[in-house]
């Protein structure tokens, strides 16, 4: 038995009279007891059901290995079911079977071994509580005083406070050492005079003539296709032949577009603003100045646009200003027309950068 | 048992015969290891008993078991952006272009036999390592295990925290699906927000313009090894305090500072904590077995076009997307010519003071009580009314921000206005944690009130007494000492009284200190004393 021979009446004495070897340690504003309850030491070891009756013994004993059995038995069933339900191409039902199956024998496997070992350890191990003494966590003082003294001498044999010179100069290139990593990571992103965040973030791929195409499509929309009230998921027309790796998902994420037909009386244009619309026709980016979430959902009685991530709503009447949630900015609008065929299409690029907003912005 | 009876014929045999193979096994050991010193330094080492001392445990094991399926995971996942045109079993997707990296998982979930499994187990892992670290540090909060001489461990569980959020967000990220990608768009938009160093940030981590073709592969790098490494390392460190400074203790009778008192590690504890492994993987695995987790073949390869309605971020992201939801609108600032993202910065700053506090809160207490003593012994939550109450008002904040990033469920589900539940949490991040405090303080106090109660004159028996002239009375039992001990054995705190340094002078940290001091124990109800137990000994009814 791990007792140490210490009853607990007697350390609970220690308690209150033995408090910091050498120190005496602050107790801060905490209340020192001269009249405190004592601590009544250790109850009487109650023992359990199994301690008193072979029977009840014999049973937990029963219950453990057949617990361990039970789990041998699950993994082998977990072995046979990987074989018993393969996955059949192109059937969901078999991938069902399957995660079912071998999971339910692994879950088995475990469970069982897991409360078999815990029932062995509670119901039949030795149930006597042992008792470690513990020692301040710091050291001894001699340890402390030759802890201190190892590094003065440390300190006189290499005259690292003396010879200040060397220290400094081995600070400053230990300061200096690491430096050189940070200018390698400039090589996470392209290089050149090309390369350049800020003036990416200013443009899109929209230019002047660029068709209004469906996303993701690419079927040019034309103007009259655009009844009062529809709303339109937008791509430059060019964008639909751009493959993956030609820049596809990067330049989509600046370029997406919604188009709206509301009734001209019911917009609230700027004078300066007034033919970037094309009766009744608008089209704002769709990348939210908040964070760049897609603002996907289109209310059609108010007008609004929401943005399903962060909850900003954006007043398409009144060129999208944000009328609730945390975006900074109205959406940009993209100036359309129509061409002669009567197709929408671009007048220029966003004349401001669409998306988040960033620091060099202005 | 054959050991034992072993011994009588063995004694005449030569010595390094005795005891057979595992003998043998444990010499040829130890003579290379020494490893018998550490068997009998940490063999019956005492661990003390308790179900709220599993949660950590559950975080370690939900560690294992996400290293284990995870492990399995990197053997069949291609953390590339290829373009690739998928060719597997599952037929809505064939044909469609997307990443390697989502047609690998693709792969694995519908063309490896187990394969779905391991990322179910994977996934419902993680979630359950992220819940568990939370909880075991509430448990720690609320018991003062974060006192001298643990207040260093408690930084390095916040730290192991923050790493297990930030294993959970890149491994969500990379199967480059529909919501993945999403997820990295509102983190290259936070990251944009960024004062002076955003813009190139951002540009820097996705090698380019977003989303690019490189951010699944520096994710992986940074999901497989750097973060997994310095989790292990943060582990190992947390495990050897605890081995150092031995575990905390409830009060108890026969429980003291100087002691601590439990079952040894072998073999009760070895069996316990090896079974309990068992039980927390079984347990995940029967829920990976029964319950999908993150389908992403429904949400589709990632573009930037689409998005659907009422997705969530994994549980432990909702916080800081909750946060982001409850910013007011409009409040880009452009000053000089750049533009503070104040829609970003203000949420990012909300979320940062308050991890920081919860961060150096040990140190915090530790000044305001200047109690430089070791603490071993639990508290109970109410015996530390102030603490315990400011507990309930992060939690309660906390809680405001996670409900947050549930904005648009709450208000289609219970048919609210979107506008109305964003506005309702914005009032209640501020003020419901002023009642989370007051609330919890008064109950801590009421239940302390009962504890002495109970101490000096009993619990209520129930029974009913008509004495002779006519008057009722409930007869009151009294307790045990020990179960007295439980109630009475607390320690009382004052406030500190403001004292002139040597010098004469009332410092403003004097000042500081001794208000914040009044303010944690000015409330406070006298643990009972031995002198009011013998005197109430006359008075039982």
């Amino acid at each position: 038995m791990a007792q140490d021979g210490n009853s607990g009446t007697e350390l609970a004495a220690a308690d209150s009279s033995d408090h910091g070897h050498g120190t005496e340690l602050a107790v801060g504003t905490a209340v020192v007891a001269t009249d405190a309850v004592p601590n009544p030491g250790f109850p009487p070891h109650r023992p359990r059901v199994t301690d008193l009756d072979p029977k009840k013994e014999k049973r937990a004993e029963r219950t453990v290995y057949t617990l361990f059995y039970l789990s041998a038995a699950g993994s082998i069933w977990a072995i046979a079911a990987y074989m018993m339900f393969p996955i059949e191409p192109e059937n969901l039902n078999s991938v069902r079977a399957n995660n079912l199956f071998i999971g339910l024998g692994l879950a088995l496997a475990l469970l069982a071994l897991g409360i078999g070992a815990v029932h062995w350890g509670k119901a039949l191990m030795h149930d006597q509580e042992g008792i470690d003494m513990r020692h301040p966590t710091r050291g001894s003082e001699s340890t402390r005083d030759r802890a201190v003294e190892v590094f003065a001498e440390a300190n006189e044999e290499s005259g690292f406070g003396r010879r200040s010179l060397i220290r400094n100069s081995l600070i400053g290139a230990l300061i200096a050492f690491p430096l050189p990593a940070v200018v390698l990571f400039r090589g996470l992103a392209p290089e050149g005079p090309e390369a350049n965040p800020v003036r990416l973030l200013e443009h899109t791929m929209w230019k002047k003539g660029d068709r209004l195409a469906r996303d993701p499509s690419g079927v040019p929309i034309k103007a009259v296709d655009v009844t009062i009230g529809s709303v339109f998921h937008v791509i430059p027309e060019e964008l639909a032949n751009l493959g993956h790796s030609e820049g596809y998902l990067e330049e989509k994420a600046k370029a997406i577009v919604l188009l709206m037909r509301l009734k001209p009386e019911d917009l609230v244009e700027d004078e300066d603003k007034k033919d970037w619309s094309y009766d009744g026709i608008v089209a704002y980016s769709k990348v939210c100045t908040h964070v760049g979430c897609p603002v996907a959902l289109y209310e059609q009685q108010t007008h609004h646009l929401l943005c399903p991530c962060h909850q900003s709503q954006f007043d398409v009447t009144n060129h999208c200003a944000v009328i609730f949630g945390p975006a900074a900015r109205p959406l940009p609008q993209l100036p359309i027309a129509v061409d002669d065929e009567g197709y929408l299409v671009a007048q220029s690029d966003f004349l401001e950068p669409v998306g988040p907003s960033f620091w060099e912005r202005h | 048992m054959s050991t034992v009876t072993a011994p009588a014929d063995t004694t005449k045999a030569p010595a390094k015969k005795s005891g057979g193979f595992t003998a043998a096994a444990s010499n040829y050991l130890d003579e290379r290891t020494s490893i018998s010193a550490a068997v009998k330094e940490f063999g019956r080492k005492i661990f003390p008993d308790h179900w709220s001392f599993l949660l950590g445990e559950v975080a370690l094991y939900s560690f294992v078991i996400i290293l284990l399926s995870g492990t399995f995971l990197t053997f069949f996942f291609q953390a590339s952006m290829a373009e690739v045109h998928y060719e597997g079993s599952y037929i809505p997707l064939k044909g469609v272009e997307m990443s390697a990296a989502m047609a690998s998982t693709l792969d694995i979930s519908f063309d490896i036999r187990g394969g779905l499994l391991m990322r179910q187990v994977h996934h419902w892992a993680a979630l359950l390592f992220v819940a568990s670290i939370g909880l075991h540090m509430l448990r720690v909060f609320f018991t003062g295990a974060f006192r001298k001489p643990r207040e260093l461990n408690w930084v390095i569980g916040f730290v192991l925290f923050i790493l297990a959020m930030a294993e959970g967000f890149t491994g969500y990220s990379l199967p480059d699906d529909l919501l993945s990608g999403n997820g990295l768009r509102i983190i290259d938009g936070m990251v944009k927000g960024i004062p002076v160093i955003g813009t190139w940030t951002s540009y820097l981590l996705f090698g380019g313009e977003f989303p690019g073709t490189e951010i699944v592969g520096r994710l992986y790098s940074l999901h497989i090894l750097l973060l997994p490494a310095m989790v292990l390392a943060f582990i190992a460190l947390h495990l050897l305090f605890v081995v150092v400074h031995k575990h905390t203790q409830y009060a108890g009778p026969g429980h003291t500072e100087q002691n601590v008192v439990g079952y040894p590690v072998l073999p009760v504890y070895a069996a316990k904590a090896g079974g309990f492994f068992f039980i927390v993987f079984g347990v995940v695995m029967l829920i990976a077995s029964l319950f999908t987790i993150n389908p992403i073949w429904n949400y589709g390869p990632y573009d930037p076009s689409p998005v659907s309605a009422g997705t969530q971020p994994d549980w432990y992201i909702g916080f800081a997307d909750g946060g982001l939801r409850l910013a007011p609108s409009n409040l880009d600032l452009v000053l000089f010519n750049h533009t503070f993202s104040f829609g970003i910065l203000l949420p990012l700053a909300v979320i940062g003071i308050f991890i920081v506090a919860v961060m150096f809160y040990p140190f915090l207490e530790a000044w305001i009580t200047g109690d430089k003593r070791e603490h071993h012994i639990l508290d109970r939550p109410r015996n530390a009314a102030t603490r315990t109450a400011i507990g309930a008002a992060g939690v309660t904040f906390y809680a405001v921000l996670w409900a947050a990033a549930s904005s648009d469920i709450i208000a289609t589900h219970f048919s609210v206005t979107m506008e109305g539940v964003i506005r309702t949490l914005q009032v209640l991040l501020f003020v419901g944690p002023v009642i989370a405090y007051f609330v919890t303080k008064r109950i801590c106090l009421g239940l302390q009130k009962k504890d002495r109660e109970i101490a000096l004159h009993g619990y209520e028996s129930g029974r009913i007494v008509r004495l002779p002239g006519g008057e009722y009375i409930e007869v009151h039992e009294p307790v045990s000492d020990y179960e007295r001990w439980k109630l009475a054995s607390h320690e009382e705190y004052k406030p500190l009284m403001i004292r002139p340094n040597s010098r004469g002078k009332i410092t403003v940290a004097q000042k500081v200190r001794a208000g914040l001091s009044r303010w944690f124990f000015e409330d406070r109800i006298s643990p009972v004393t031995r002198t009011e137990i013998e005197s109430s000994h006359g008075d039982h009814h």
